[in-house]
């Protein structure tokens, strides 16, 4: 548990994230809106959007930040590795169907 | 913190030094609450990755406009601003200030169930439109139209969508009866019993809601077992926990909105 007082003198900086949240969204929709760029190009733009944004809501809402350094490494090193196992076996998949086609 | 905790209840028990200090500095409810979260956010990711993968290797439909975004827009502001409020929750509860922890922990239900009743009449919107699964009950009148067609053509579109979101407005749905549970103990089970009731007699037949309204009497069900078998009064550490679910349900929409609306949007 947190020393209350701590999180008490810094309650600001929740307001702060909370903002900036709101304004990440808005950039998305205004992108996604004006469909700046192609879907490719979109799909990682978008999605290093929601990484900033899943960083922050993990990091300061369900202060993360604030825990253990071996708590916080070992939490998002597993979970980002499982990430990373699903994409090399999902994708290389899928683009061989782009290249080859469905038989 | 947590360790001081330990330590005193080690003295407490006339045992110093009988108790090792935790691994993680973090008290266990905590610890399982993120391990499950760990274990959840694979279930999520599966979801999408598949809908990606589908995206990818499918001729994909673009079928929402300006009126989905805009929804989806505001319910992605509703879970934003009920993380804040949840946070704010567990402050009060930190100081021990049990009348605004509820205010708070309430205020944060309140914008869950907005995004639930607004995810709701989409859904509702699009079925209507002709959007649908083999397992959803048939409308009154036969849609015809684009999401006819896309349902008959790109089946992996209905599925992959309702699936995903199926999934998370039940994530939603549990977190609003935990806060509900958190805040109000056992005051809650009938106000929970009562929306399932009216839901059932109020929602038409017709309407997928019709039955999806009985998470809230499994909901009930769990959760009267829970507070009859062990009856307790939630502390500012149930609250941090209940807060680290709903922020986590928070962060998985942060994935399906970009993913699953803008990126079929049909605007031009």
């Amino acid at each position: 548990m947190h020393d209350a007082a701590t999180h008490d003198d810094s309650k600001g900086q929740y307001f702060w994230v909370w903002g900036a949240l709101l304004a990440l969204t808005a950039v998305e929709v205004v992108l996604g809106y004006k469909q700046v760029f192609e879907p490719v190009h979109m799909l990682e733009v978008l999605l290093m959007l929601s990484i900033v944004k899943s960083a922050l809501i993990i990091g300061y809402f369900m202060h993360l930040k604030f825990e253990k350094a071996l708590m916080r490494w070992l939490l998002v090193i597993s979970v980002t590795a499982c990430f990373v196992i699903m994409y090399f076996f999902f994708f290389p998949d899928a683009g061989r169907i782009l290249r080859l086609g469905v038989q | 913190m947590a360790d001081a905790t330990l330590q005193h209840d080690a003295v407490q028990h006339g045992l110093p030094g009988a108790y090792e200090a935790p691994l993680f500095g973090a008290y266990s409810k905590k610890v399982g609450m993120w391990l499950f979260l760990a274990s959840d956010s694979l279930t999520f990711g599966a979801l999408l990755f598949a809908f990606s993968y589908n995206r990818i290797y499918t001729a994909w439909p673009t079928p929402f406009h300006v009126q989905s975004i805009i929804n989806s827009t505001i319910m992605t502001g509703c879970l934003l601003s009920s993380s804040l409020t949840m946070v704010m929750g567990v402050f009060a509860a930190q100081r021990g200030d049990r009348t605004w922890t509820r205010y708070w922990l309430l205020a944060t239900m309140g914008f869950g169930t907005a995004f639930i009743v607004l995810h709701g009449m989409e859904w509702s919107k699009l079925i209507g439109e002709g959007l649908t699964l083999p397992i959803f009950p048939k409308p009154a009148h036969a849609a015809v139209g684009e999401m006819v067609d896309i349902s008959k053509n790109t089946p992996q579109f209905p599925a992959t969508f309702f699936g995903l979101t199926a999934m998370h407005m039940l994530h939603v749905t549990i977190g609003v009866i935990y806060l509900g549970v958190i805040a109000f103990r056992k005051s809650f089970l009938p106000v929970l019993g009562v929306l399932w009731i009216a839901g059932y007699f109020l929602i038409p037949s017709d309407n997928v809601f019709h039955y999806g309204i009985h998470v809230l009497g499994l909901g009930l069900i769990v959760a009267t077992i829970i507070m009859f078998l062990k009856p307790k009064d939630y502390d500012a550490q149930d609250v941090e926990v209940s807060g680290l679910y709903w922020h986590f349900v928070d962060l998985v929409w942060m994935f399906i909105f970009p993913l699953v609306y803008l990126l079929s949007t049909k605007i031009n």
